[in-house]
């Protein structure tokens, strides 16, 4: 069942692609803005840059959660191209996050602490949605197997529309992308300074950098995992979804917690209670 | 152990005690693990007579104090009980017989094992810790003979409970652990600690009402089927009444909504005690009945709504528990939540659902008396419960807190067992008709707990500048017990397999003819991520360069190491952070009284339903 080319392709291949993305987001952003933006290898000389900084830390723990969230955040990805089980991937993918909480509260700092908090209530806004979509991909090809599940012969998006949809919203918060930036922002505008990577640096810091790449990557391919019935389909709709997601990072203002909360969780609540009752009654599930 | 006043001899007594105890169950595993279910029988007459006598004079005790203490409700329920019981027992009770009293099984196995290991390190913690107690506490009597002696009592009736086939049986330890309950939580008799014991006698009551309302119904409607195998056999129409009125019992031992407030109030009483309650016995008890009548439940409309009452506990609770923040009531509020989730299972009562339920159980008392132990610990230490007096405990007390951040880890996080026992908890429902509905609030209720254990993680995980080690005289007995649980929290995830397939699955097997387990697939990535996660941590200790250390950002303000500031008029300020809390959507008020309503209304159309099916057919 696993594939160890999945596994081997992620590891190598999600940074350089997590990274041109992220580069081309820039661009985009820039030209949005009116501005002419970076080169496109922009990210990959910040990183190096950070990775040659001076190593300085708050405290001794924080370098273990930085690899903590590295190697989990590559573990789920890689668990999810090797067509592992979706719902163990979503666990791992809290595991990952976990870490970089806890790294940011280990610091002892106002900004850091406030990120961490933020963080927290953004993993509880979005993990319900996450878990409906893959509980609604399981009732449509009545495996949790993503192997099984990208080969499924059918589009499933047309099954799921409702929980498409809601992912795509909850998709925002994962991205760190406005109006749902609410624990830390690529934006300068924060009132937070830089929320959960605020006492991360150097090396650290660029080590995280390179985490949130590979979780870009890993998001996408579950966006890709709707329109898995044709892969031509499948990237296009990938790239239209993050086309998508750039235009509201621009477009919107920072809203507050409180909303990004109710609303995320109402229309978890909304769209999957009801597609996942339209496909009851219909007797898919 | 009653009559032992004196200490060392008493520490003989517990420690030889719980080794004893431990030991059987242990050897109890190993011959009858694999032999399936056996029945005994034993002399039911003379015991039988024997029971309802002391059935008889608890009664009267607790009469007694219902009047000393003027609690009528109290009262009133014990007359009613007790009418009831001398009622079946003159009419009744000669006209049933009942084969085999006793019964082992492989669920019978491991809650044995849970009662035995779990209860037994327990009570070898409290004996260091109730010297502490009373050390705090100079005003209170010192009656720690009166305590242990109800402390192994209360083992023994659960272990009377999980080994019982006759109902009746089941009802005598069922009432026996309901009083030693009562007896513990009012152990400190401070007037709150009175108020909150009658609390919890009261509802447990309640439940013990039901159950004999349901030994007369089977006495009288079922043709006096009085033996747990058989009611599972006899056919649901028949029993349908009687079980969902034990399910009932099972709700209130459970402490479920609208019952959940005795089991938070609770927490008035020593941490052991608390431990005891929440982990291996009481609420377990409730879970038990429950999870045994579970064939019963399955595909009916009462056990749907049984199952609802669960998942809205389970959703509910945990939405208090990020309302609070002394550290007791979140480890209470989270029992709940996760015995709704039990519940809920039994509820719909497939076998997936089943094999989640008993991982739940196990699972859930591990973690959650190591929680409660190390708290009990560390309020000992800092003088406090409250989760924000907790910050920077890792460099108070680091190794007791490493024990938290252990339990915390395996109430929530991959690979450790709750974790587990949700994805099968997901599993079993998505499977179930009209199961998404279940999998919706699972997954609102688990991002719940996510939200409050992580943040408690998060406190407890600040590393603040350097103060002074609080960890020094912690006895003997406490490490034992805590590093015993500490390794049974990570032990059992990689061993869970082998328990799956060796107790779980044979009794699926028996009582559903299906088994289910995880992929080889899943179990071989699950024991890589727990590889990972023992690893990680010690890669801290690996000897490297040291790096720079700097203070952290404070938007500019001048700080000093210890992280104080001077603020606008030169004083010099501690920096202080804190949680959220959220009580204005979270409020345990506001919560508590929409569940109370929800499913108390739920409880009623249980009844109907049950009462519509059986009488019709």
């Amino acid at each position: 069942m696993i594939s160890l080319v999945g596994v081997v392709a992620f590891i190598l291949l999600a940074p350089v692609i997590g990274g041109l993305i992220a580069g081309i987001d820039r661009k985009i952003t820039a030209h949005m803005q009116g501005r002419v933006g970076p080169p496109i290898l922009q990210p990959f000389y910040d990183v190096g840059k950070l990775f040659e900084k001076e190593k300085t830390v708050a405290n001794d723990t924080q370098r273990f959660y930085a690899i903590s969230y590295f190697i989990f955040m590559i573990f789920t990805g890689a668990l999810f191209f090797a067509g592992g089980d979706i719902l163990l991937v979503i666990f791992a993918l809290t595991l990952a996050q976990i870490f970089l909480v806890l790294g940011a509260y280990s610091a002892n700092s106002p900004y850091s602490h406030i990120g961490a908090e933020r963080e927290l209530i953004q993993i509880m806004a979005y993990e319900p949605m996450i878990i409906i979509a893959a509980v609604g991909m399981y009732v449509v090809t009545k495996s949790f197997n993503i192997g099984t599940i990208a080969s499924y012969p059918q589009p499933l998006v047309l099954f799921l529309p409702g929980i498409f949809a809601g992912f795509i919203y909850i998709l925002t918060i994962k991205l760190r992308k406005s109006p749902f930036d609410i624990s830390t922002s690529h934006h300068a505008h924060q009132e937070i300074v830089k929320g959960v990577t605020t006492e991360f640096s150097g090396p650290t810091l660029g080590l995280i950098e390179v985490t949130h790449w590979y979780e870009t990557v890993f998001l996408l391919g579950f966006v890709y995992l709707f329109f898995a019935f044709s892969p031509l389909i499948g990237i296009i709709a990938v790239i239209l979804v993050y086309l998508l997601e750039l235009l509201i990072d621009n477009a919107s203002a920072r809203v507050k917690w409180q909303l990004v909360m109710k609303s995320s969780w109402v229309i978890a609540a909304l769209v999957g209670g009801v597609n996942l009752a339209v496909l009851y009654y219909l007797g898919v599930g | 152990m009653l009559l032992v006043r004196k200490e060392p001899e008493r520490n003989w007594i517990v420690k030889l005690s719980a080794l004893g105890i431990g030991a059987v169950t242990i050897l109890l595993l190993v011959t009858l693990g694999d032999k399936g279910t056996l029945y005994y029988s034993f002399a039911a007459e003379s015991t039988g007579l024997l029971m309802f006598f002391i059935e008889m004079v608890i009664a009267v005790f607790i009469l007694y104090l219902g009047i000393k203490y003027k609690n009528y409700l109290v009262v009133g329920l014990t007359l009613l009980q007790s009418v009831m019981m001398i009622y079946f027992e003159v009419v009744y009770a000669h006209t049933i017989d009942v084969k085999y009293s006793l019964f082992i099984d492989q669920f019978s196995i491991i809650m044995a094992l849970i009662i035995g290991i779990i209860g037994s390190l327990i009570c070898v913690y409290a004996l260091s810790y109730m010297k502490d107690f009373h050390e705090h506490h100079k005003e209170l009597p010192d009656r720690r003979n009166i305590f242990f002696c109800i402390m192994f009592a209360f083992l023994s009736a659960m272990f009377g409970l999980v080994f019982s086939n006759n109902l009746l049986w089941v009802l005598f330890f069922w009432e026996i652990t309901t009083l030693c309950s009562f007896l513990l939580i009012g152990y400190t008799k401070t007037e709150e600690a009175t108020k909150n014991a009658f609390t919890a006698l009261w509802m447990n009551m309640l439940g013990g009402v039901a159950f004999v309302v349901a030994i007369l119904y089977l006495a009288t409607q079922a043709g006096g089927i009085m033996g747990l195998g058989e009611v599972l056999t006899s056919g649901k129409a028949i029993v349908l009444i009687p079980v969902v009125l034990i399910g009932f019992a099972g709700l209130t031992k459970a402490a479920q909504l609208p019952f959940s407030s005795w089991l938070v109030g609770a927490m008035v009483a020593p941490t052991p005690v608390s431990a005891l309650l929440h982990s291996s016995t009481m609420v377990k008890a409730g879970v038990y009945i429950l999870v045994r009548l579970a064939p019963i439940f399955q595909g009916t409309f009462s056990g749907y709504v049984l199952a609802f009452i669960g998942a809205l506990t389970f959703l509910l609770a945990s939405g208090i528990a990020i309302s609070q923040s002394n550290a007791k009531r979140v480890l209470a509020y989270s029992t709940i939540a996760n015995l709704g989730l039990i519940v809920a299972c039994a509820g719909i009562g497939t076998y997936e659902a089943i094999w989640a339920a008993i991982l739940l159980i196990i699972f859930h008392a591990i973690s959650k008396s190591l929680l409660f132990l190390s708290v009990g610990m560390v309020e000992h230490r800092i003088e406090s419960r409250d989760i924000e007096d907790m910050n920077g405990l890792i460099v108070r007390m680091p190794r007791i807190a490493a024990m938290m951040v252990i339990g915390i880890a395996g109430m929530f996080l991959a690979p450790f067992g709750m974790l587990i026992s949700k994805w099968a908890a997901i599993q079993a429902f998505i499977d179930a008709p009209y199961g998404f509905v279940f999998v919706i609030i699972l997954a609102f209720g688990s991002a719940l707990t996510l939200f409050f254990w992580a943040k408690w993680m998060g406190r407890i995980l600040v590393v603040t500048p350097k103060q002074e080690n609080l960890e020094t005289r912690i006895d003997s007995n406490i490490w034992i017990a805590l590093i015993s649980l500490a390794g049974l929290t990570a032990i059992t995830c990689f061993i869970f397999p082998l328990i799956s397939s060796t107790l779980i699955e044979p009794f699926l097997l028996q009582n559903y003819g299906n088994v289910v387990g995880l992929s080889q697939d899943n179990i071989i990535i699950m024991i890589m991520m727990l590889f990972m996660i023992v690893l990680l941590p010690i890669s801290i200790l690996m000897p490297r360069r040291k790096h720079r250390h700097l203070t952290p950002y404070m938007g500019g303000m001048t700080t000093n190491a210890d992280m104080s500031y001077y603020g606008a008029i030169g004083l010099k300020r501690d920096m202080k952070l804190s949680n959220y809390y959220i009580n204005s959507w979270f409020g345990e008020v506001k919560l508590q009284t929409l569940g109370i309503y929800l499913c108390t209304g739920l409880i009623g159309i249980m009844f109907v339903t049950a009462t519509y099916v059986g009488a019709i057919i």
